[in-house]
């Protein structure tokens, strides 16, 4: 009944004229900004924070949530029609969601990229409202060896994103696992593999290597032949620029799957939408029954990490609203904003500022609806760019791609390493190396290195640590699976054509 | 899986970096401490994955090799991939040179080069694309956003 009487509480205080003004605008500032690359939901909220500081701090919690909701959908939009991922967390999207671009689905990608964020955002506020509190305990029980099983459980989903040669995708992960080490180790203040460069002592950013891989590499991929018409088919007709019941069907297991391990994950303080993402693909494309299709630009490739991309955004607030702990880039911001307008983010949260907590919660629920309703709208706006002419377009996108780069660091160093991702983009595509399998390597690849020191160290060396506890025993156990499944359908295949041979 | 297009034997020569990669990786980590007293030290990561690099390198190489070569398998269509290549030349020189000319000129420019000779559009075309597209950058970037461009010595 707490709940209940908490969240008609919360919604009378969203549902007001001006907070629901507030949330329309967070929610569309956020999707307009958060459609350029390199502008993820954290540099989204950083650059509009200012514009809250004379605000009332619930309407101003209220704006920023909808930009935070805005922001991981806009990030989805230029990896659906350009293959340019704005943030790590769009990366699967591009997947399925450019290949369905390619044959005409633009708007349905869009469409279902849309819906999977309405339902998997309002399962994630719901999930925060019911049970926060005892999850955020769980989650801080999550110690080192966990937090590295479960970074080794994503990088198992490598084989998932695999073509067709799965030591080409390995190769590929550990590319990426090198250039996450390049820079300053944590513990030693050492630096690896700079080169003597001082600009490399902080690493390399993700976008970078993102934008290259993806957007430049497919570029100058499509770039070989001149051909003179429009880059990708323009849906036409409202049935083309929206999903099918077929599509929207054959995505509900993808919705759920999206919507419950994205909450999951985005509890765990530091796992984020980008694991989220991965796995939710992960586990779609393993249990789908049509594997194979997966790449080619299939609904449900869409809708699973777009809904653990924003079903995220709740379980990463648990621990910021529940125990003060951010998780996230995102949520440190919206901390230090609490913070500023004087309130104390913990577990009295709840009682002390009955208010603010309800009435974020119950904004969550109308930005939601207000973001569907906003986007669905949109998406034959946006699914115009695809009519600029292909040499208006690929200049465009050279262009936004030195603007997102140049955007996170104001570093000309980081825009001459764009054109050398750009290279390895382009002759990845060629030499058919998975670009998917390094940006996971990439963005675990920290993480993962970090986790597995501080185990060794929590256990002075031993090993056994990783698998003597049972959160973590039971993660590495499916990653291994995961790892071993492919090569015992293959001993199983040779072994059924020897016996045909024999026979 | 379609082989045209392709670069042949791309597999060993990538393979062969990879391989090169692996080893530097794994000399660079003997230099760096492998355990300490604390634990693992800064070379223990980058030598598993880097004997990993070398391993699966060698495994992609020797797989290549003992396949025969198809029938249906053709040779690289240079055209194509000097062409992309230009592409990336220009674009790299556009990059090269951000820091003389700005984000504005140098986009207008590489936008021009696209349009005019990677798509033989008349140089109006050219013009009106890349004139156009910076104008509309710094309309929704610095001006709209306030998101900083490269600036070059002429101060935009």
């Amino acid at each position: 009944m707490d709940v209940l009487a908490g969240l008609l509480q919360g919604f009378a205080v969203a549902l007001t004229p001006s907070n629901l003004l507030w949330c329309f605008v967070g929610c569309f500032l956020g999707t307009i900004v958060g459609v350029m690359p390199g502008l993820g939901p954290a540099s989204t909220i950083a650059m509009l924070l200012p514009l809250t500081f004379q605000m009332d701090p619930t309407s101003a919690m209220i704006m920023l949530a909808g930009i935070y909701y805005g922001a991981k959908y806009g990030g989805s939009t230029t990896s659906i029609l350009l293959n340019v991922p704005g943030e790590s967390a769009s990366v699967v999207t591009c997947l399925d969601g450019y290949q369905m671009a390619k044959r005409g689905r633009a708007g349905a990608a869009l469409g279902i990229a849309a819906i999977a964020s309405f339902v998997a955002g309002t399962v994630g506020v719901i999930a925060l409202m019911l049970i926060a509190p005892p999850l955020a305990k769980m989650a801080l029980s999550f110690s080192s060896p966990e937090y590295f099983a479960l970074m080794v459980l994503g990088l198992a989903m490598v084989v998932l994103l695999a073509g067709a040669s799965l030591v080409k995708a390995l190769l590929a992960m550990l590319l990426g696992l090198w250039l996450a080490s390049i820079g300053t180790d944590l513990f030693t203040a050492g630096s690896r593999f700079t080169f003597g460069h001082s600009e490399l002592l902080d690493g390399i950013d993700f976008v970078i290597v993102a934008i290259g891989v993806f957007a430049l590499g497919e570029v100058l991929g499509s770039m070989e032949t001149r051909e003179d018409a429009q880059v990708l088919p323009v849906p036409k007709g409202l049935r083309n620029l929206l999903p099918t019941l077929a599509e929207l069907k054959a995505c509900r297991f993808a919705f759920l799957n999206g919507s419950v391990v994205g909450f999951f994950i985005g509890i765990l303080p530091g796992a984020g939408s980008t694991i989220a993402s991965f796995i939710a693909y992960g586990i779609e494309k393993a249990v789908s029954k049509h594997p194979e299709k997966f790449g080619t630009g299939i609904p449900e490739g869409v809708a699973a990490p777009e809904g653990a991309n924003n079903s995220e955004t709740g379980g990463a607030l648990v621990p910021m609203l529940t125990l003060g702990i951010p998780g996230s880039s995102t949520t440190a911001i919206l901390l230090a904003a609490l913070v500023l307008w004087g309130l104390k983010p913990g577990p009295l949260m709840i009682q002390e500022s009955p208010t603010l907590f309800w009435g974020l919660v119950a904004s969550m629920y109308v930005g939601n609806i207000i973001l569907l309703i906003l986007n669905i709208p949109l998406i034959p706006l946006f699914a115009q760019i695809l009519k600029l002419p292909v040499y208006v377009l690929y200049p465009a996108i050279f262009g936004i791609s030195v603007v997102g780069v140049y955007s996170v660091a104001g570093s000309l160093f980081d825009v001459t390493l764009l054109v050398v991702f750009g290279l390895l983009g382009y002759l990845m595509r060629r030499l058919d190396y998975p670009a998917a399998p390094l940006i996971l390597g990439l963005v675990l690849g920290d993480s993962m290195e970090r986790a597995l020191r501080q185990s060794l160290m929590m256990s002075q060396g031993e090993l056994s640590i990783l698998v003597s506890r049972p959160i973590s025993a039971i993660m590495l156990g499916l990653a291994a699976l995961i790892l071993v499944l492919p090569l015992l359908r293959r001993v199983n295949a040779w072994r059924v054509k020897a016996l045909a041979e024999n026979g | 899986m379609a082989v045209s297009g392709r670069i042949n034997d791309g597999d060993v020569w990538s393979g062969g970096v990879l391989a090169a990669l692996g080893v530097y990786v794994v000399l660079e980590a003997r230099q760096w401490d492998y355990l300490t007293p604390e634990g693992p030290g800064p070379g223990f990561f980058p030598m598993w994955y880097g004997i990993a690099l070398v391993a699966l390198s060698l495994l992609l190489i020797v797989g290549r090799l003992r396949q025969p070569r198809s029938e249906l398998e053709e040779g690289v269509n240079w055209q194509e991939v000097s062409r992309a290549l230009g592409v990336w030349l220009a674009f790299a020189l556009s990059v090269a040179l951000l820091k003389v000319l700005g984000f504005l000129m140098a986009y207008a420019a590489l936008a021009c080069f696209v349009v005019c000779v990677m798509y033989r559009r008349p140089l109006t075309t050219g013009l009106a694309t890349g004139i156009g597209g910076a104008v509309l950058f710094q309309l929704v970037f610095p001006l709209a956003l306030d998101v900083k461009l490269p600036v070059g010595i002429f101060g935009y």
